[in-house]
């Protein structure tokens, strides 16, 4: 005979997660709810009269060229920080791996930059890069490099993307070096006697072993430049020079509160959210495959 | 094929020396198998002559060339871990081949190599597996597989039978020697279980504390143990030790029993005596109160003390025997099978 256990009922467990539900209510759902009936309204330039328009802000989106490019700048974007920051991180993290002696002090300073804010991050940036003042400049002009990121777009464009790629480094290099960490020792050493020098060694079996992590990352990584890159934007650039680097964040942003177009850039951030959500489902069901030793 | 030399080699990490002197010499196609407690030191020796532990000093050769500072894969040396340390993310035969690749073989060559190493194992089935859809028993031959096709002048074994069960040790263990044969390979094998040493190992190196202890035959392992460390080790039921004083001839143990034996010592000594080579005598001198009995079919170990003090001994007698709980036994042992040991530095005293 099998006996249930009943459990006595009580609200202590309702009351323990009411914060984050409510948290959760106010600052994710409430939002996004209403950012998704915005996205159905037409609202006129001086706010003064309202019209239910069902789809229509999305299928002028969709035939919008200002829109489209921007989709395409941000996947430009993303695709430019991702490989940027987890191929430095990969460098930094096998470096890392192979070190003995002060392996913490590395890892500690390696980390620092992800807890710089993005605007500050982006500030420091466009110190560096500063046409008239930056150091970079300064140095880009001997190899007759002309660098003016205020006028040119690629300029600009490259820039931002320095900028999200460094401060993404060190989440990216978190991941590797445990990932790393976590293949047996001796499986190296095999590969050692088997004759593999160390970058052999790198990409033979470093490499191929740690793809979970890369998988993963890829879409953190695409999440973030996607989603979590305006501070840098804002800092370093505000979408310009001529929208150049004006992506989709930037864009929900520019249109809504500067252009005050309320209908228009709720269906851009409704657009945004699908995507994240895409992005998040992806990770969730695959992520989990794990290599076994 | 080559030997392998070991001269006045140390290891310390930081200021904390593990390996102290060691001397050895490993004739060519010899298969030695280094044995002792665990945290002795013996896989940081194994580990020493593959390349991937530095000498803190003393030299180690392979052939007759130093290869202290050469690289593990210029040694020409194979290794067999634990752990098996196959790549998880390579099929069986990718793993075999690995080695000849990077060397640049032939693909033919690699095939029929790989081919051939997996005919010797009986893996020849399972090529195309990844090492995670097989046993611990298939891993273990295919870690022995990408040793032996690479031809190399020595195989080196830490500890490769630890992972599997009692009867595929056994079986396991039987092949390794059989190839080690067949190929002629100069071999060094880690274990901590002094009956795979036994039945394994040409010659045994007794490792205790840094320090080797012996390093000789089983046989002279068995017969003459250099130390009582060894004599306690090797052999199973351990050896008995009884605290005795030795006088012109004359043992005195602790119940004041004599036994004749001992000419060249005075003194506090400890005179061992092997379980089996204890016979039933009724005016034997070693008179034992048994405690227990333990029935293992072909013999039955007597477990006791030694009347009138309580020093432990096992007797181990042929056949079935019976008696009661707390009687007394008299047992002897003839001259030839009596160790006497220094008390105080444990070694050895030759008659
Ligand atoms: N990297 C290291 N740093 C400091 N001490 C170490 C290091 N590696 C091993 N030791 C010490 O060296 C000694 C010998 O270690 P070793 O691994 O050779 O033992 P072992 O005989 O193989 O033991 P086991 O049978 O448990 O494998 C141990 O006391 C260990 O603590
Ligand atoms: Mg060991």
């Amino acid at each position: 005979m099998l006996k249930r256990v009943h459990f006595p009922t009580s609200l202590l467990p309702y009351l323990l997660v009411a914060p984050q539900v409510i948290i959760t209510l106010v600052f994710f759902v409430w939002p996004a709810s209403q950012a998704v009936y915005q996205s159905f309204l037409i609202e006129d330039a001086f706010g003064i009269s309202t019209e239910f328009v069902w789809f229509e802000n999305f299928t002028y989106l969709a035939g919008d060229e200002q829109y489209l490019g921007s989709f395409g700048r941000t996947i430009f974007f993303s695709v430019c920080v991702a490989v940027l920051s987890m191929s430095a991180a990969l460098v930094l993290a096998g470096f890392a791996d192979r070190i003995v002696r002060g392996a913490t002090t590395y890892r500690t300073l390696l980390i620092w930059p992800y807890a710089v804010a993005p605007v500050l991050a982006g500030a420091l940036w466009v110190f560096m890069f500063n046409p008239t003042l930056g150091i970079f400049p300064y140095i880009l002009e001997f190899v007759g490099v002309d660098w003016n990121h205020y006028l040119n777009g690629s300029q600009a464009m490259a820039l931002v993307v320095f900028a999200a790629a460094w401060k993404q480094i060190a989440y990216n290099f978190l991941f590797y070096l445990a990932a790393m960490q976590s293949i047996p020792r001796s499986l190296i050493e095999a590969a050692a006697i088997d004759g593999a020098g160390p970058i052999r060694r790198f990409w033979d079996h470093i490499f191929p072993l740690v793809s979970p992590t890369t998988f993963f990352l890829l879409v953190i990584n695409a999440v973030y430049a996607f989603f979590d890159t305006f501070g840098i934007i804002h800092a370093v650039t505000q979408g310009g020079p001529a929208n150049a680097t004006t992506i989709l964040v930037y864009k929900v942003y520019n249109d809504g509160f500067v252009g005050l177009d309320l209908g228009g850039s709720a269906a851009q951030s409704v657009i945004l959210m699908v995507l994240v959500i895409a992005m998040t489902v992806v990770q969730f069901r695959y992520v989990e495959r794990k290599v076994e030793y | 094929m080559a030997s392998i030399t070991m001269t006045d080699l140390v290891k310390a990490y930081g200021d904390v020396e593990v390996l102290h002197h060691i001397e050895g010499d490993i004739h060519d196609g010899e298969f030695v198998v280094i044995v002792g407690p665990s945290g002795c030191g013996k896989s940081t020796l194994l580990r020493m002559v593959a390349g991937l532990e530095r000498v803190t000093s003393g030299d180690i050769s392979i052939g007759d060339k130093v290869v202290n500072d050469l690289e593990p894969a210029d040694r020409d040396i194979a290794m067999v871990f634990q752990n098996y340390a196959l790549y998880p993310h390579m099929s069986v035969r990718e793993n075999m081949a690995y080695g000849l690749k990077i060397r640049k073989f032939a693909k033919d060559e690699i095939d029929r190599r790989v081919q051939e190493a997996a005919d010797i194992l009986e893996i020849g089935q399972y090529l195309d597996r990844k090492p995670r859809q097989l046993s611990g028993g298939q891993r273990q031959r295919v870690a022995m597989g990408r040793a032996i096709v690479r031809n190399p002048q020595v195989f080196l074994f830490d500890e490769p039978l630890s992972n599997l069960d009692a009867k595929l040790r056994v079986q396991m263990r039987l092949e390794i020697r059989k190839l080690q044969k067949r190929l002629g390979v100069t071999s060094i094998y880690v274990t901590h279980d002094q009956v795979e040493a036994m039945t394994l190992g040409d010659r045994l190196m007794v490792l205790n504390g840094g320090y080797v202890e012996q390093f000789g035959t089983p046989i002279e392992l068995y017969d003459r143990p250099a130390t009582l460390f060894v004599a306690g080790f090797i052999g199973s039921p351990s050896m008995n030790f009884l605290p005795a004083t030795a006088n012109s001839g004359t043992l005195t143990l602790g119940n004041g029993a004599t036994v004749s034996g001992a000419a060249h010592a005075s003194g506090s000594v400890t005179l061992g005596i092997r379980p089996e080579h204890l016979v039933r005598d009724e005016n034997g001198p070693v008179r034992i109160s048994a405690q227990m009995f333990e029935q293992l079919g072909a013999n039955t170990l007597v477990h006791g003390v030694l009347e009138g003090t309580d020093t432990d001994v096992v007797a181990s007698l042929p056949g079935h025997v019976t008696a009661e709980a707390g009687s007394v036994m008299s047992f002897k042992a003839s001259a030839s099978d009596l160790h006497i040991f220094d008390s105080t530095s444990g070694k050895r005293i030759e008659e």
